[in-house]
């Protein structure tokens, strides 16, 4: 039955992507489209006193030039600028809307030209008078008037006297600058009147509903007036779950010049729609000199915009992990002149892990136990906030089989005790964990007679493999070749489906598209046994299954009716059938994704140069629907482990409150010169309590500890421990 | 030009560059086009001839997302003028499969699934095209470094050293 679950599928758009027929948001050409520019504001905060596009007008090609004064009509209440995934606490960023600002690069007008060129050029012809106001943009100076916006797990027991009293103790900040997500594709959209007054708008997101009940919203327009498409999506990685803002610029051109309108942000104006935010991470352990613990204190400080309180719990995990009698937690905010943060891979996670990863590996050393001794003797089989069980747990896996992959036995403890040439060597490791969600979705699936499936869900494919994990549910689930199902989805059009983000993607279109399968299996059954004589009569929709274009009784596999048949008897030439799958609240146990990574680096002694030459990432995360695009998933998280162990970092000028490095060149990320040796390797991991599929999904698991393993590595083969990231050769001087 | 807008009309219209009239093979087919000469070989190919497999990420030559051969060697097209370009037989990621058939390079990348989002995939392929066509690069270490200027934010790195590495193994 399960054919293609499981197994290492090529990707089903690979084609797509390989011959450049994929289309992306700013790709869709059209008669008479129009593009747009962005000004930018100049300054980080005050307020417009005069903007003058007099001149951008007078360039041969112009159309319009917009800014909050001749913009067409938006919603003026705040709340109508939330989206699904928009901060409880705060108003949303509104483009355009008034002369208020609020950061640098702020967008304050769109030109609007014939041609993209003359756009660009009549866009450094607008000028713009402003009246400042003071401003800060320094983590460091605010972290004294940070606030608590939401109280994370209770406290156990008195952490602080406990930590006080330990035996051993360790105690340390760790920081984790802005970073920026820099998908390849930048944020674009295409606005497109379908005629009748309604309007498609090609974007790039990571939710088309929730894009275009955002737009709905702002410009008062009926759901059905307004559509979102995303095919496919360069990348996002949280940046794209809110709505940005160059899809209301590009429907407010549409609006107001009644014609199709792209706007396509430049490099650093994505740097404005959003950042991991920068967290300073406080981090105590006590210890018995058993390695089991008396006490963890963690508090985080980490930034948000001085509009809308982002807060993602970095101390989540840190106290899930592992078992201590008593803890604390702290995460708190404070309040800078940038724009809002946004969820980046693992949010809250791939920081709080980090701190709590580096400081465990302090604390080994001080107890003069190996890394992962020290994670066994405090290892927990309950989340350790609640005490519950887990739905499934295979951390222990993961170290052993990490461990053995890596060679970890041959590791020697002391720190600088091992080189190769004229290199140290390094050998670190750290626990990772993230959440398993799964969210109410819908999937659609049309069936024909000549055995071609249509599976339909407004879910996104941000890269993660979404059209190819779907079609080979739904090729199991019918019984079915991959090649005869196709896959629609980022498009608003289509049943329920949420942002993608969590990792829960595969989780709950999984579902969506099995119970839908059922509704269709049932509707075949009924079929075949309407057929005289059916070899089916007394079987029951639980009892067959569709294999190979037949629907068979599962306990006499001779038994068996082709769908064909069935639907020529039923003189139907298509089923159609809609499913909505929901998951129960079960709060008896937590649900979570564990990895234990291993990390090689080697350290050119007299330069300080850094490469991590290895890494093994063993990971539990449930059942894996495609070994193929889920190992991508994982290599790709240790990637930007490695990126932010060792280059990522948004620099600030506090003196303009500006973004310093808003682009490829500046802002350092891995090339492929960077990235040596990865193995993947997932544990066996059943789960039949968190769903009937046993998914846990892999988007995030990749990148949680990863960083720390790295830190950690660069540790032993140094001896200086360096907290502050990303570790940059001129911090280890 | 468009219709001007009644509050333009007062004034002295800017001009903009006069377009020039530019000749190009692009995969296999020579085509005419009338472009300004602030106009990049990327914008002239996604924009004027729908060409949008070469993609924009970074505008600045920093990304390599818009890589594609001119006269046969890698060049990145948006720090290229398309004028710049006038005779020149330029082949793009549309243009590398051959009557249906994946060019190796295309079927490799699928096969060790060296892309996830797609974004630079284009740009990698017409990279590593270049890279094989110059016979410099024998190891994965060269490999890596020679396609360094080809940025994957999905992190496949690995994955694409296998898939150049299986095509150089072949040819």
């Amino acid at each position: 039955m399960n054919a293609y679950i499981g197994t290492s599928t090529s990707r089903i758009d690979g084609r797509a992507k390989v011959t450049g027929a994929a289309k992306y948001a700013g790709e869709f050409n059209i008669d008479g489209l129009v593009y747009g520019a962005v000004v930018e504001s100049t300054i980080a905060k005050g307020r417009i006193k005069h903007i003058d596009a007099s001149e951008a007008l007078r360039v041969r090609g112009v159309l319009d030039v917009l800014t909050h004064q001749n913009r067409p009509r938006m919603a003026d209440a705040s709340a109508a600028y939330k989206d699904d995934v928009a901060p409880e606490e705060g108003s949303p960023f509104r483009p355009l809307y008034d002369d208020k600002i609020m950061f640098s690069f702020q967008p304050i007008a769109l030109v609007l030209a014939e041609e993209w060129e003359t756009a660009r050029f009549a866009a450094s012809l607008v000028r713009v008078e402003y009246e400042t106001a003071a401003f800060t943009t320094d983590l460091q100076a605010q972290r004294n008037s940070a606030f608590v916006v939401e109280k994370p797990e209770s406290h156990r027991g008195n952490a602080d006297k406990a930590f006080a009293a330990a035996a051993v103790r360790h105690e340390a900040e760790y920081f984790i600058p802005i970073e920026h997500h820099n998908a390849m594709e930048p944020f674009a959209a295409t606005a497109i009147w379908d005629g009748g007054g309604k309007l498609t708008i090609y974007n790039k997101t990571q939710g088309v509903q929730n894009v275009q009940r955002y737009l709905c919203s702002v410009f008062n327009m009926k759901p059905d007036d307004l559509r979102v498409r995303s095919p496919f999506t360069g990348g996002a990685f949280g940046s794209g779950l809110r709505p940005q803002y160059e899809t209301v610029l590009a429907v407010l051109g549409a609006v107001k010049l009644r014609r199709p309108v792209r706007l396509a942000l430049t490099r650093r104006q994505v740097y404005t729609v959003g950042y991991r935010p920068a967290t300073i991470e406080h981090v105590a352990i006590g210890a018995k000199p058993d390695g089991t613990l008396d006490a963890i204190v963690h508090e985080a400080i980490a930034v948000t915009s001085q509009h809308e309180d982002f807060s993602r719990n970095d101390t989540a995990w840190s106290g899930q992990l592992y078992k201590s009698p008593t803890a604390r937690y702290e995460h708190r905010l404070a309040r800078v002149d940038l724009p809002t943060p946004c969820d980046m891979r693992a949010p809250g996670a791939a920081t709080g892990v980090y701190a709590l990863e580096c400081a465990m590996d302090e604390l080994a050393v001080a107890l003069k136990l190996d890394p992962v001794d020290l994670r066994l003797r405090c290892y927990s089989d309950r989340d350790q906030h609640t005490n519950r069980p887990y739905t499934s747990k295979q951390l222990r896996e993961c170290y052993r089989q990490g461990a053995q992959a890596f060679g970890w036995s041959k590791r020697r403890a002391a720190p600088r005790s091992m080189r190769d040439g004229t290199e140290l060597v390094g050998w670190g490791m750290a626990s990772g964990v993230w959440e398993a969600l799964q969210m109410e979705t819908a999937a659609r699936i049309t069936l024909t007679a000549n055995g071609h499936a249509e599976v339909a869900s407004a879910v996104s494919d941000i890269g993660t493999g979404t059209y190819t994990i779907m079609a080979q549910v739904a090729a199991d689930l019918l019984g079915l070749p991959l090649d005869n199902v196709t896959i629609k989805l980022g498009d608003s059009t289509l049943p329920l489906g949420q942002v993608e983000g969590g990792s829960w993607t595969a989780a709950s279109v999984s579902h969506a598209i099995a119970k839908t399968a059922g509704e269709i299996r049932k509707e075949l059954l009924r079929l075949a046994q309407a057929v005289p004589d059916s070899p089916l009569a007394n079987a029951t929709v639980d009892g067959v299954a569709l294999v190979d274009g037949r629907i068979v009784h599962k306990r006499a596999p001779d038994r068996a009716v082709s769908i064909a048949d069935a639907m020529r008897q039923g003189k139907v030439d298509r089923i159609e059938r809609e499913g909505t799958v929901q998951f129960e609240d079960d709060d008896s146990h937590a649900r979570n994704t564990h990895s234990a990574i291993f990390a090689e680096v080697k350290i050119d002694e007299e330069l300080g140069v850094i490469r991590v030459t290895r890494v093994v990432n063993a990971v539990a995360a449930g059942r894996i629907l495609n070994t193929k695009t889920a190992s991508s998933q994982i290599m790709g998280g240790v990637v930007w482990g490695i990126g932010m162990a060792l280059h990522e970092e948004t620099l600030l000028d506090h003196r303009f409150g500006r973004f310093m490095n808003p682009n490829i060149a500046e802002y350092h990320m891995p090339v492929n010169a960077d990235v040596y040796d990865i193995k993947v390797i997932f544990v066996d991991e059943p789960d039949t309590r968190i769903n009937p599929m046993g998914i846990k999904g892999v988007g995030e698991i990749g990148i949680v500890g990863t960083a720390a393993a790295i830190a950690n590595a660069i540790y032993h083969a140094t001896g200086k421990r360096v907290r502050d990231l990303p570790i940059t050769l001129d911090k280890l001087r | 030009m468009a219709p001007a807008k009644p509050h333009q009309s007062a004034a002295v219209a800017i001009p903009v560059p006069d377009k020039i009239s530019v000749s190009l093979n692009v995969n296999g087919v020579d085509v005419q086009l009338d472009l300004a000469p602030w106009t990049t070989l990327l914008d002239a190919l996604r924009d004027r001839l729908n060409l949008t497999g070469t993609k924009k990420g970074c505008d600045h030559g920093q990304c390599g997302a818009c890589t594609v051969l001119v006269d046969g060697r890698r060049i990145v097209s948006c720090l290229t003028l398309a004028v710049m370009k006038d005779g020149s037989k330029v082949t793009t990621i549309e243009g590398l499969a051959k009557d249906g058939m994946l060019h190796p390079l295309q079927q490799a990348f699928i096969d060790h699934d060296a892309f996830q989002c797609g974004y630079c995939t284009p740009g990698q392929i017409c990279s590593a095209a270049g890279l094989l066509a110059e016979g410099r690069a024998k190891t994965a270490d060269e490999i890596r470094e020679l396609m360094s200027g080809n940025i994957c934010r999905c992190g496949a790195y690995p994955n694409i050293v296998a898939a150049i590495q299986q095509v150089m193994g072949h040819s």
